[in-house]
C-alpha cells in the first residue's frame, strides 16, 4: 500500500515530538544543571553532585554519583510529586493558566527555528527539512508568539493577590514590552541585508556567503584567496559589519531582558520582591515558569545564532563540501545530522554564555533598565537602520553623489537629534534618581 | 566647625559609558575563576579535608568534629559537679533570656531530708526545644550557677517534635560532669 | 491702682504666702517646693519626685527609723544672733546652712526654709555604708530566692551599693526555711531587720506575734513562743517584706516574678471589693496581691480572699456545653445548646419560669440577665444572698461583691427577696422551668436535690461542676473571676473595674456573650451588642447613676456612683491613726 501521501503528516508530528521532547526539553533540563553546576564552580562551591544511579534502592551499599548528572530528572520528579499548593486568596483561573501561558509560547516559537538542513531518509527516499514549519515570516512569528508569554507572567503576578508578586508581574510586563521595540528594530538591518524573512533561507545564505558576523568566506572562496575579493559583495559584507555588529549587541542584550535573565531579572528580584511573580507558586506550576524561562532562553539563543552566527552551518566553506559538492554526494543524506549537531553545539555555547554573564554583571536598577531600553537601544536601533540602508544602497546605480551627500547629512542630523534627545532625557532622569549633592 | 568637602562622582568617559569592554573584562575574570576552581586551586581547597571545591565539605562522609574550634557553640546541656549534684537551681534566668523561648523549666523544692536541702530549689522538669534553640549561648552566659553549657554536639536530629525536645535526663547525658567550677553551696567553702 | 497692688505683693515673702495656705517652703535638691506642714521629709522628697531609698518606712505603719537607709542631708537657716534680722535673697529665701551629719528622712518632718539633699557625696557615702552593712551576712541566694526581681535589696545594691564585698570572715548562719505560720515561711538569713512585719502584725492585724530576739548581727526575727502567724491578714507581711525573708508557701518556688503579667482587677469574694493585682503567666494565675486604694482596702487584703483564685485552676471546671439526654450529660456545641434551650423554653408560660441570677455577676451581666428574664417573660426572679459576719477589718458582712450594683441595675431594693418564694413554688410545682446563672443552688441557697428534680426543665450556667449542674438539663460553662471583664459596685457605692488576666478553659464563653446569644436565640430579634462596651453604653443610657460612665472613665481606683453610707472598718481605723499622727497614710 502506498502511504506516501501520509508522509508530510508523519513528518510534522515526528518533528514536533523530536524537537520539543527529544531536543529542547532535555536541553532545558540540562541547562538548569549547567546553570547550577557552573554557578557553583564560579562561586567556589560544589553544586549538584549527589544524584546518580540510585543503586541503594536496589539494595546496594552505595549510589553511583555521576557528578550529579541525574539531578534534572530528580528535579522533575520532585516538581511532579510535591504538594501543589494553591493559596485560598488567589484568583484560581488565572493562577492556573498563568504557568501554561508562559511555557506554551516559548515552545511554539520552536516551530520556525531551522535546526538543520535536510535529511534524506533511506529506503523511501524522502527528504525531510529540519524545520517544523518553514514559514516565510520567521522572525515576525517568533516576536508575535514570544510576546504572549508576558500575559502569563502578568497574570501570575496579578492572580497571586500578593503585592510582591504583583510588582514582579508589572515590572516584567513593562520590561518585556519596552525591549520588544529594541528587539524588533535592531533586526531590521539584518533583514534588509538578507532581503528575506524565511529563517531557513537566511541560514542557507550564510552557509554560502559567510556568517553575518564572520564574513571570512563567500561563494568564491576563503578570505585569503584572490577569488574572495573578486566577489561583488566582499567589501559590502565588511562594511555591513558596523550596523550588523550594533544590531547584534542590541539584539543580544534585549534577548537577555526579554527572557528575564540576569542582569535584567528584576521581575523575580529576590532582594526586593521575595520571589517576584512566582512567589505563590509551587511544585510543577513553579517548574513550568522555569521551563518557560529556559525555553525562551534557548529559543533566543537559536534566533541569535540563526541570524548572526550562521545557524546550523558549519561555516568556513565546509557546508559546500557537505551539501553541494557532488563528489561527496553520498554524505548529503546525512548532512542534516551534522548540521543539527553543529546547531546544538552553538546553542549550548550560547547558553553557557548566558550563565557566565549572569555571574558577571550585577542586577540593574529598574530606572536604569528602562533608560537603557528606551533611551539607548531605541535610538541606537533607529540610527542603525539608517546606516545599514546607506551602506546597502552605496553601490547601486541610482545612488549618485547628490543622494549620497544628502543621505549622509540627514544621517548626521538624525543621529545628532537622537543623541541630543537621549542626553537630555538622561540628565533629567539622572537628576531625579541620583541626587548629586 | 567641621569642614564639608563636596566630592564629585568620577566622570565616566565614553569608553566607560559603553560598558561592553567592562563586561568583557568581567566575564573574563569570572571565567578565569571558574577555571581555577575546576583545577582545584581555589582558596581553602586543601584545608579542612574538603571536597576540593572551595571549603565545602561532603557532610556525611566528611565530618569536622576534629576541627571544631574551642569556642564552638553546640547543643546546650546541663552539668553536674564533682559530688554529682545537679548544679541548676532553676532560677529560670536562662528561660528569661532565651531569645527564641526554647527553654521551659518547672521549679521544684528539694525535700528537707535531701543532703542538699539547703539549696532548696532544683528543676522538676527542664526542657530545651532544640527545634527552637538558636545556639546563641546566652543561657550559658546568664547562668549564675555555672549549670548550663554549650557542648560541641551539633547534629541534633529526631523523627518527631517530641524527640527534639531535650528533657532533663537527656541534657545531663549530653552535659555530664564538669569539675573545677565554683562550688558556693559546699559547706567547706 | 494696679501699681500699688504689685508693690504689696512684692513685699510679701514666700514663707508668708505658704503659711497662709498651711504650707511650708522646702528645697529638695536645689528646687523649692511647697508642702503641707508636718509632712515627713521622705514624703516631701517624693513630692519633689526624688526617690529616697528606704526599708523600714511604710506610710501605713509607724516609723521606727531603724534601717538607716533613708539618710539625707538636711539644712536650716542659721540661727539668728540677738537683734539680728533675717536676710532674704532676691527670691525671698534665707541662706541654708547645711548640717555636717545626715538625718533619717522617714521620721523627721519638714520646716520652713528647710533644705534636703538626696544626692551628693555625704548621702551617697552613707547609703553605700548602710548597704555594705546590710549585705555583710546576707546570703548569695538570689538564684533561688523568690523575691529576686522585686527585691529592694537587689535594687538598692545596684543603685547605691559598692558592687564588691570586703567581708572576708565567715558569714553568720541563721535559721532558714522556718515555718512561722500555715501560709508563711521565714528565711532569717535574708532578713534586714526592718521590722515592717512586726509592726504590721501589731498595728493592723491586731495579733502581735512577731518579734526580734538576740542582739547585734545575731538578731533574728521569730514568733512569740507557742504562737504562729495565723491571722487572716498574715500574708500581707510577705508583700511588705522588702527582701525575701518572708515567702508565701503557696507561691514559693512556683514562678519567677519577672515572667508574670500584672493585671489590675478587684477581688470578688466580698462586698468590699479589695483592689488587687493578678499575676499570671500564660493561662495560669500564680498569685494575687493587694493593690493600693486608700478608699477601699488601703494596701492590704485578707488571706482567704487572696488564695481564693486557686479554685479557678481545679479539675472540676466546666469546659463544654452539656446536654442531658436519657439521664446522662453529653457534650454539645453552644450552637445546638442555645437553640435547644430556646425551643424548650417556648413551651412554658411566663409564670412557669424562674430565673435565679447571682450578685457575683457584673453589672453588664446583670443587665443582660434582666433582659433574659424579660425575653422569656419569667415572672419569678431573684439573686442568691450571702450574708455572714463581718471581721471588722476588710471583709464585709455581705459576701456578694455586687449587691449594690444589683440594686441599681435590677431596680430592686432587696434583690434577694424572691428566693424563698421561688423555692416554695418549685416545691408546689408552680414553677416548671428554672434558669440558674453563676450559682450552685444546693450549696449557696440550701435547695435540695428533690426540689430540683421536681423541675421539668433546668438550665445551669456555672464555672464548676456542682449539684445544680448535674441536675440540669443543659449545662453551660461560663468564665470565672479573672477570665472576664466587667464592672461591679462595692458596699460603699464605688463602681470598680474587673479586668481579664487569662483565658477561660476549653470552649467556655464569656458570660455576656452567652447571655446575648441566648436572648438572641429566644427572641430572634437582632440587637446591637457586639462588645462589652456596648452593654455599658446601654446601662449608662438607662440608669442615672451610670450616666456618662465608660470603662476608661471608671479608672483603676473606681468611682463613687451611689452614697450607701456603709464604711469599711479598717479604713476608719486608719483615718484615726492618721489624725493622731501615728502614721503618714
Amino acid at each position: 500500500m502506498d502511504i506516501s501521501f501520509l508522509y508530510p503528516l508523519i513528518e510534522t508530528v515526528a518533528k514536533v515530538l523530536f524537537f520539543t521532547f527529544g531536543l529542547v526539553l532535555p536541553l532545558v533540563a540540562y541547562s538548569t544543571y549547567a546553570e547550577r553546576k557552573l554557578s557553583a564552580i564560579i562561586q567556589d562551591r560544589v553544586g549538584p553532585n549527589r544524584v546518580g544511579i540510585p543503586l541503594t534502592l536496589l539494595g546496594f551499599k552505595k549510589d553511583i554519583p555521576l557528578f550529579g548528572l541525574i539531578q534534572p530528572i530528580a528535579d522533575g520528579v520532585k516538581g511532579l510529586l510535591k504538594e501543589d499548593f494553591t493559596p485560598t486568596y488567589v484568583r484560581k483561573f488565572f493562577f492556573w493558566i498563568a504557568p501554561a501561558l508562559t511555557a506554551i509560547p516559548a515552545f511554539l516559537t520552536l516551530a520556525v527555528i531551522p535546526f538543520g538542513s535536510q535529511i534524506t531518509i533511506p529506503f523511501i527516499d524522502y527528504t525531510v527539512n529540519l524545520t517544523i514549519a518553514d514559514l516565510n515570516v520567521g522572525p515576525l512569528f517568533v516576536f508575535a508568539i514570544a510576546s504572549l508569554s508576558v500575559y502569563g507572567i502578568t497574570f501570575a503576578g496579578w492572580a497571586s493577590n500578593n503585592k510582591y508578586s504583583f510588582f514582579g508581574g508589572v515590572r516584567s510586563c513593562a520590561q518585556m514590552i519596552s525591549y520588544e521595540i529594541a528587539l524588533g528594530l535592531s533586526l531590521i538591518p539584518v533583514l534588509m541585508f538578507f532581503g528575506e524573512l524565511n529563517l531557513g533561507s537566511i541560514v542557507e545564505q550564510q552557509a554560502h556567503g559567510g556568517w553575518t558576523l564572520l564574513p571570512l568566506w563567500n561563494e568564491s572562496g576563503f578570505i585569503l584567496s584572490e577569488a574572495y575579493w573578486s566577489h561583488q559583495d566582499a567589501f559590502l559584507n565588511w562594511f555591513m559589519l558596523i550596523p550588523l555588529g550594533i544590531a547584534f549587541i542590541v539584539f543580544t542584550v534585549s534577548i537577555f531582558a526579554e527572557t528575564n535573565r540576569m542582569p535584567f531579572d528584576l521581575p523575580e528580584c529576590e532582594t526586593e520582591l521575595v520571589g517576584g511573580y512566582h512567589t505563590e507558586y509551587s511544585s510543577m506550576k513553579f517548574a513550568l515558569f522555569f521551563i518557560g524561562e529556559y525555553t525562551a532562553m534557548i529559543v533566543g539563543s537559536a534566533i541569535i545564532i540563526t541570524l548572526f552566527l550562521g545557524g546550523w552551518s558549519l561555516g568556513f566553506g565546509l557546508d559546500r563540501l557537505l551539501l553541494w559538492d557532488h563528489e561527496l554526494g553520498a554524505w548529503k543524506s546525512y548532512a542534516g545530522i551534522v548540521h543539527l549537531g553543529c546547531f546544538m553545539t552553538k546553542i549550548v555555547a550560547f547558553v553557557l554564555f548566558f550563565i557566565l554573564i549572569r555571574w558577571t554583571v550585577p542586577r540593574f536598577r529598574y530606572d536604569q533598565l528602562m533608560r537603557l531600553g528606551w533611551v539607548v537601544f531605541f535610538e541606537l536601533a533607529l540610527i542603525n537602520i539608517f546606516i545599514a540602508a546607506i551602506i546597502l544602497m552605496w553601490n547601486t546605480d541610482g545612488f549618485t553623489t547628490v543622494p549620497k551627500i544628502i543621505s549622509i547629512i540627514s544621517l548626521s542630523v538624525f543621529s545628532f537629534l537622537m543623541i541630543w534627545l537621549a542626553k537630555s532625557i538622561n540628565t533629567k532622569r539622572g537628576s531625579h534618581s541620583m541626587p548629586q549633592s | 566647625m567641621a569642614k564639608v568637602t563636596k566630592l564629585k562622582r568620577p566622570e565616566m568617559s565614553t569608553k566607560d559609558n559603553i560598558y561592553l569592554i567592562g563586561i568583557a573584562k568581567g566575564a573574563f575574570i569570572t571565567l578565569k575563576h571558574a577555571f581555577t576552581t575546576v583545577f582545584g586551586k581555589t582558596r581553602g581547597a586543601d584545608s579542612l579535608g574538603s571536597s576540593g571545591t572551595g571549603v565545602t565539605m561532603q557532610y556525611p562522609e566528611q565530618k569536622w568534629d576534629d576541627e571544631l574550634p574551642e569556642y564552638y557553640r553546640g547543643a546546650p546541656a546541663l552539668v553536674t559537679d564533682e559530688q554529682d549534684r545537679e548544679r541548676c537551681v532553676s532560677c529560670q534566668l536562662c528561660e528569661f533570656i532565651c531569645p527564641p523561648k526554647a527553654i521551659k523549666i518547672t521549679p521544684d523544692e528539694i525535700s528537707s531530708d535531701d543532703p542538699w536541702a539547703k539549696v532548696e530549689k532544683r528543676p522538676k522538669t527542664f526542657d530545651i526545644d532544640m527545634i527552637r534553640c538558636i545556639y546563641c549561648g546566652l543561657c550559658e552566659e546568664v547562668c549564675p550557677e555555672q549549670a548550663i553549657y554549650l557542648r560541641k554536639d551539633y547534629a541534633i536530629t529526631g523523627t518527631s517534635r517530641e524527640e527534639m525536645v531535650h528533657n532533663k535526663e537527656r541534657l545531663y547525658e549530653i552535659g555530664g560532669k564538669r569539675v573545677g567550677l565554683v562550688n558556693k553551696w559546699n559547706e567547706l567553702k | 491702682m494696679s501699681d500699688t497692688k504689685t508693690i504689696t505683693e512684692e513685699k510679701k515673702l514666700p514663707k508668708d504666702i505658704a503659711s497662709s495656705e498651711g504650707l511650708v517652703n522646702v528645697q529638695v535638691d536645689g528646687v523649692w517646693i511647697k508642702v503641707p506642714k508636718g509632712t515627713r521629709m521622705i514624703e516631701a522628697c517624693k513630692l519633689a519626685e526624688q526617690h529616697v531609698p528606704h526599708y523600714c518606712y511604710h506610710p501605713k505603719l509607724s516609723s521606727p527609723g531603724n534601717c538607716r537607709m533613708c539618710l539625707v542631708q538636711m539644712g536650716m537657716p542659721p540661727r539668728l544672733a540677738p537683734g539680728q534680722t533675717p536676710e532674704y535673697n532676691d527670691r525671698g529665701f534665707q541662706e541654708i546652712g547645711w548640717m555636717p551629719r545626715p538625718v533619717i528622712a522617714c521620721a523627721n518632718t519638714v520646716a520652713e526654709n528647710m533644705g534636703i539633699r538626696t544626692t551628693g557625696e555625704l548621702v551617697e557615702k552613707c547609703r553605700e555604708g548602710v548597704m555594705e552593712f546590710l549585705l555583710i551576712n546576707h546570703p548569695l541566694d538570689c538564684p533561688i530566692c523568690d523575691q529576686a526581681g522585686e527585691c529592694t535589696l537587689q535594687e538598692y545594691s545596684v543603685q547605691h551599693g559598692k558592687g564588691t564585698s570586703r567581708f572576708v570572715e565567715d558569714k553568720i548562719k541563721k535559721p532558714k526555711n522556718v515555718d512561722i505560720g500555715p501560709r508563711i515561711n521565714l528565711d532569717d538569713e535574708r532578713c534586714v531587720m526592718c521590722s515592717r512585719c512586726i509592726r504590721f502584725m501589731d498595728e493592723v492585724a491586731d495579733e502581735p506575734v512577731l518579734g526580734f530576739i538576740d542582739r547585734g548581727t545575731h538578731t533574728k526575727l521569730t514568733c512569740h513562743p507557742g504562737r504562729k502567724v495565723e491571722s487572716n491578714y498574715g500574708m500581707n507581711i510577705i508583700d511588705i517584706c522588702p527582701v525575701g525573708a518572708l515567702t508565701s508557701k503557696d507561691f514559693r518556688f512556683q514562678m519567677r516574678v519577672w515572667f508574670l503579667k500584672e493585671t489590675k482587677s478587684i477581688d470578688i469574694n466580698c462586698g468590699t471589693g479589695c483592689n488587687v493585682t493578678l499575676w499570671s503567666r500564660g493561662n495560669e494565675i500564680f498569685r494575687v496581691t493587694p493593690r493600693q486604694n486608700d478608699d477601699v482596702n488601703s494596701t492590704w487584703m485578707p488571706d482567704s480572699h487572696r488564695l481564693a483564685f486557686k479554685s479557678l485552676h481545679t479539675d472540676d471546671r466546666l469546659t463544654d456545653c452539656m446536654i442531658k439526654s436519657e439521664g446522662a450529660h453529653k457534650v454539645g456545641t453552644w450552637q445546638d445548646t442555645k437553640t435547644a434551650i430556646a425551643s424548650a423554653l417556648a413551651k412554658f408560660e411566663g409564670k412557669d419560669i424562674a430565673v435565679i441570677g447571682s450578685a457575683r455577676q457584673t453589672n453588664e451581666e446583670l443587665f443582660l440577665t434582666k433582659a433574659l428574664t424579660t425575653a422569656v417573660k419569667a415572672e419569678n426572679f431573684s439573686l442568691v444572698p450571702r450574708f455572714k459576719e463581718s471581721d471588722e477589718k476588710l471583709i464585709s458582712a455581705d459576701r456578694n461583691p455586687n449587691t449594690t450594683g444589683a440594686q441599681i441595675i435590677l431596680e430592686m431594693d432587696d434583690p434577694y427577696a424572691g428566693l424563698e418564694q421561688i423555692k416554695t413554688r418549685i416545691r408546689t410545682g408552680e414553677i416548671k422551668a428554672l434558669i440558674v446563672l453563676h450559682e450552685d443552688l444546693l450549696e449557696a441557697a440550701a435547695f435540695t436535690s428533690e426540689e430540683l428534680s421536681k423541675l421539668e426543665f433546668l438550665v445551669s450556667a456555672n464555672t464548676h461542676a456542682s449539684g445544680t449542674a448535674s441536675a440540669a438539663d443543659f449545662v453551660i460553662p461560663v468564665s470565672g473571676f479573672s477570665e472576664r471583664r466587667g464592672s461591679m459596685v462595692n458596699v460603699s457605692g464605688r463602681l470598680q473595674k474587673m479586668n481579664q488576666a487569662i483565658l477561660a478553659p476549653g470552649k467556655t464563653l464569656e458570660d455576656w456573650e452567652m447571655l446575648r446569644d441566648l436572648i438572641l436565640a429566644i427572641t430572634g430579634e437582632k440587637n446591637e451588642t457586639y462588645m462589652l462596651e456596648d452593654i455599658l453604653k446601654q446601662i449608662a443610657a438607662t440608669y442615672k447613676e451610670f450616666s456618662g460612665i465608660t470603662f476608661s472613665k471608671i479608672g483603676d481606683l473606681g468611682k463613687v456612683i451611689k452614697e450607701t453610707g456603709v464604711t469599711i472598718p479598717l479604713l476608719e481605723r486608719e483615718k484615726e491613726r492618721i489624725n493622731n499622727k501615728e502614721i503618714v497614710g
